[in-house]
């Protein structure tokens, strides 16, 4: 498959889909990444994993779509296309041929709040593409020959991920309507119309601000140590200079007063689907411990086939074929709850939503059990151990909490904080924000056709 | 979102994978052979405290009957629905309990099962594990949801344009064959299945003579063998005879368009490829990096995308089949340029078979596809994944060993005489599903 520049949201929706492990689950007790900085202000993680000599290196920008300019949507995403077609040393077109010629992978990724490029590849050919790493971060070249076929390329993925699946229109519709004022209302691939006026100067703009090294974090997973790698990062990275880039800060979410309803038919959608959006805190906006008791809670509520929400809507009332729920808390700013149902043949989507919100009054009302607590914990502090086999996933994981305003203490006391959260938060955090009039509710159904 | 949908994409995308690309490697696999003569492969691993144990049985959907075509799907789903004392919640409960994920899931060629935990966890898993191989329920109750479960996700196929596509390349490609038919069956066929009917099938299917087992984690060989008695020692020693033959190829050359209101066309294209043990297959797997499997590196992306921004991906592969190999491709592109996009990939098609790569081109690939071997088997799952696949496929448990030598020994010639036995445009089937402009059906 190929996957270059593959706008977050996608993955967003597949963590849903899958059920993987919050970003944020990574260390096991034990587990500690390595770190160091450079003068120039560029942060170095180093997560050692020794079991294969191989090597994945990312480097993330502290800049996502949320970061545009007002009418300019879908520039980060274009320039992370752009960020392969070439610098004063490596011609357009050659960047991934020069890495596969060298037997590694590489790609990139776009959210909201960061934009990430990484190589894998074995450990005695990390130097080349570290060099390579570097010498984008502030010496790209483009030309509108480039560029324009290019803007094609991402309307067409436009289309691909978006505009041919009804379901992720909705979503695309749905969060504009949730955020009021912020940003993350606006899709991260960007709106058609703004994307079909992006040009070369718009991207070099963006990057010249956004693309140096006191706004980046180099991650490498895998079979290196910091005191050994740090050479080589002196070498490729220590002369950049530093674009003074100042810390984000993005419009504010006015109080939301009014829950908000969407209704989309379309002839293509066979199968109706509701959901529902809550305003919550993430990570890094969170007070104390509620971001981690409004994990838990999700978890309890609608993680997997144990769930409140799967035993009630699926197994007993007979209602769903399926729910699921997501807590996005990998965010700079103030994030979102998904909660999704598919009803069974002949069940209205009405119906449904009113036995949802029974299960959901009724959670907030009387709080989890002793027992759901313990389950949940074991499920999640586990998931931590389990995301170490994975060197992508570690480096990910690092990644994102460091782009979305969070610490690397933050990431690996994370199962301690999990482990401490009661059953009390839960029940506070629940209350304080699983609030209808900071939710939008959307209707996808089929259409006559 | 269920299960379901995901083991549906998952189930689709293991249809279309190669197992081509290996190198010389490190990782030292054992076989471990039990005191009652069965046989896994394992590697250690106590880096992370995680085992895990993949589990195959060669044989999956293309042995249903007919009009059973859900039969294999649906059974192996009900592993996960209850199993001895416990019921379905109560067996979902007692692996959450200890963090133990389990799945189970079918495809055309094989079920599979897998089981992973933390090292401290063990000896529940292989508990749960037991059970649910050997005392699965088949309870009314989760049997019926999951009957709801499926009706869903065929809706849900139904919308999704790839799914659409590969279903008609299929079912037009092998008419009449069980690999022309959907693994999850028809709305008809779902509503008529019964419990007695999923439980006789993996009764007879789940048997030792086609039972795989990979394990990676922290577990040694002495503390595997005695395991394997005490999970699979019970089961059938052998089923009955495979009744599939290799199908033939029907509507080669035809395109069929499928209309739906998108603004993007999906294309699958695909025809005859080879068998796994074929001797040309990694030539096959060298040619294919070449024009469509090399991402960034591949003719296709390079004429298709980098020069014209005609599509954000279009790609080739070569996947074996157990009965028969496939070469298939796809593509995606706007309503209006979906014919010049075809044009093009069949013209590179035709040159590649015509003038063969440049000694660039295949030392390029040579260097990719070993080079890149070690990726493919630097985390635990991916080596189980891997192991398996080397015992689904025959290939020897020394083939971790083999591969990258078996890479670098595909000369020019071999590219060369596999690219016409393969690639011929006109001996291909194409699906298009969209409002293609300037296309005509046949």
């Amino acid at each position: 498959m190929l996957k270059m520049g593959w706008a977050i949201a996608a993955l967003a929706a597949l963590v849903a889909l899958v059920g993987v492990v919050p970003v944020a689950a990574v260390a096991e007790k034990g587990f500690k990444a390595e770190t160091f900085k450079l003068e120039n202000g560029m942060t170095v993680i180093v997560l050692p994993d020794h079991r294969v000599p191989v090597v994945t290196q990312m480097v993330w920008y502290r800049v996502g779509s949320a970061d545009e300019t007002k009418g300019k949507s879908g520039i980060a995403h274009f320039l992370e296309h752009l960020m392969f077609k070439g610098t004063d040393d490596i011609p357009p077109g050659e960047f991934s041929k020069r890495v596969a010629r060298l037997g590694g992978q590489d790609n990139a990724f776009t959210s909201n709040d960061y934009t990430a490029y990484y190589e894998r590849i074995a450990k005695d050919r990390l130097d080349e593409v570290m060099g390579m790493e570097a010498d984008r971060m502030r010496d790209l070249r483009l030309t509108d020959e480039i560029v324009l076929p290019e803007r094609d390329v991402i309307l067409e993925e436009r289309n691909q991920s978006i505009d041919n699946d009804p379901q992720r229109q909705m979503t695309e519709q749905l969060l504009a309507a949730l955020y009021l004022a912020h940003p993350y209302g606006i899709p991260i691939i960007g709106w058609r119309h703004e994307m079909e006026g992006l040009t070369r100067e718009d991207a070099i703009a963006f990057y010249g601000v956004h693309y140096a090294p006191d706004n980046a974090i180099l991650v490498l997973a895998g079979d290196v140590t910091a005191d050994e790698i740090r050479p080589m990062v002196e070498k490729h990275f220590a002369d950049l200079k530093p674009s003074g880039v100042s810390l984000r800060v993005r419009p504010k979410e006015p109080p939301q007063l009014a829950a908000r309803r969407l209704a989309m038919s379309d002839a293509r959608v066979q199968q109706p689907q509701m959901t529902r959006l809550y305003l919550v805190p993430s990570y890094a906006t969170a007070k104390g411990s509620e971001a981690h008791a409004l994990e838990l809670a999700c978890d309890i509520l609608g993680g997997g086939e144990t769930s409140r929400l799967y035993e009630a809507l699926v197994e007993r009332q007979k209602l769903a074929t399926a729910v699921s729920i997501y807590y996005d808390g990998d965010a700079y700013d103030e994030t979102a709850i998904w909660l999704s149902a598919t009803p069974r043949e002949g069940v209205p989507l009405e119906k449904l939503e009113a036995a949802m919100d029974k299960v959901i009054a009724d959670f907030i009302a009387k709080g989890p059990t002793a027992e759901e607590m313990a389950r949940s914990k074991t499920v999640l502090r586990a998931a931590a151990i389990f995301g170490r086999d994975s060197q992508f996933n570690m480096a990910r994981i690092y990644g994102t909490a460091l782009t979305t305003g969070q610490s690397i203490e933050d990431v690996e006391a994370w199962p301690d904080r999990i482990e401490g959260a009661t059953v009390e938060e839960v029940k506070a955090a629940l209350a304080a924000y699983v609030k209808a009039e900071r939710s939008v509710t959307g209707y996808l159904t089929p259409a006559a056709q | 979102m269920g299960e379901l949908r995901m083991m549906t994409r998952l189930m689709l995308s293991l249809v279309l994978l190669v197992l081509g690309a290996a190198s010389a490697f490190a990782t030292q696999v054992e076989r471990v052979t039990s005191p009652g003569g069965i046989e896994a492969w394992l590697v250690r691993e106590d880096a992370i405290p995680l085992v895990s144990m993949n589990i195959a049985f060669e044989g999956g959907a293309r042995l249903d009957p007919a009009g059973r075509e859900e039969l294999a799907t649906v059974s192996a789903a009900m592993l996960n629905e209850g199993a001895g004392p416990y019921d379905a919640g109560a067996f979902k409960r007692e692996l959450e309990a200890k963090a133990i994920r389990f799945g189970a899931s079918a495809d055309l060629d094989t079920i599979y099962v897998s089981v992973a935990m933390l090292a401290e966890h063990r000896a529940r898993a292989f508990e749960l594990l037991g059970l649910a191989l050997n005392a699965p329920r088949f309870d009314k109750a989760p049997f019926e949801r999951l009957r709801a479960q499926m009706q869903a996700v065929l809706k849900q196929e139904s919308e999704d344009p790839d799914t659409l596509a590969a279903r008609a390349w299929y079912s037009r490609v092998f008419p009449g064959h069980p690999y022309g038919r959907s693994e999850n069956g028809s709305p008809q066929s779902i509503a008529s299945l019964k419990p007695a009917e999923a439980k006789s099938f993996l009764g007879a299917r789940m048997t030792r003579d086609r039972l795989k087992i990979a394990v990676v984690g922290d577990i040694t060989a002495e503390e595997l063998a005695p395991l394997l008695d005490t999970l699979f020692g019970k089961l059938p020693a052998t089923g009955p005879a495979e009744t599939v033959a290799a199908p033939a190829f029907s509507d080669l050359g035809k395109t069929q368009i499928i209309e739906i209101d998108n603004p993007q066309s999906r294309v699958i294209f695909g025809g005859e490829g080879l068998a796994r043990k074929d001797p040309d297959y990694m030539a096959a797997v060298v040619m294919n990096y070449i024009l469509g499997g090399g991402g960034f590196s591949s003719r296709l992306m390079d004429e298709v995308r980098e020069k014209r921004g005609l599509a954000y991906g279009v790609s080739t592969d070569v996947s074996p089949l157990r009965h028969v190999g496939l070469f298939m491709g796809s593509v995606g592109t706007d309503n209006a340029k979906v014919a010049e996009a075809l044009a093009l990939i069949k013209s590179e098609i035709e040159r590649l078979r015509k003038d063969g790569p440049t000694d660039e081109e295949l030392a390029n690939a040579k260097t990719y596809l070993t080079g890149s071997f070690a990726l493919r088997l630097d985390s635990n799952a991916k080596i189980a994944n891997f192991l398996l696949a080397c015992q689904l496929y025959d290939l020897g448990i020394d083939y971790i060993d083999r591969r990258n030598a078996e890479i670098e020994a595909v000369t020019r010639e071999d590219v060369v005489r596999v690219a016409e036995r393969l690639l011929h445009a006109d001996r291909l089937a194409y699906v298009v599903v969209g409002k293609p402009q300037g296309l005509v059906a046949n």
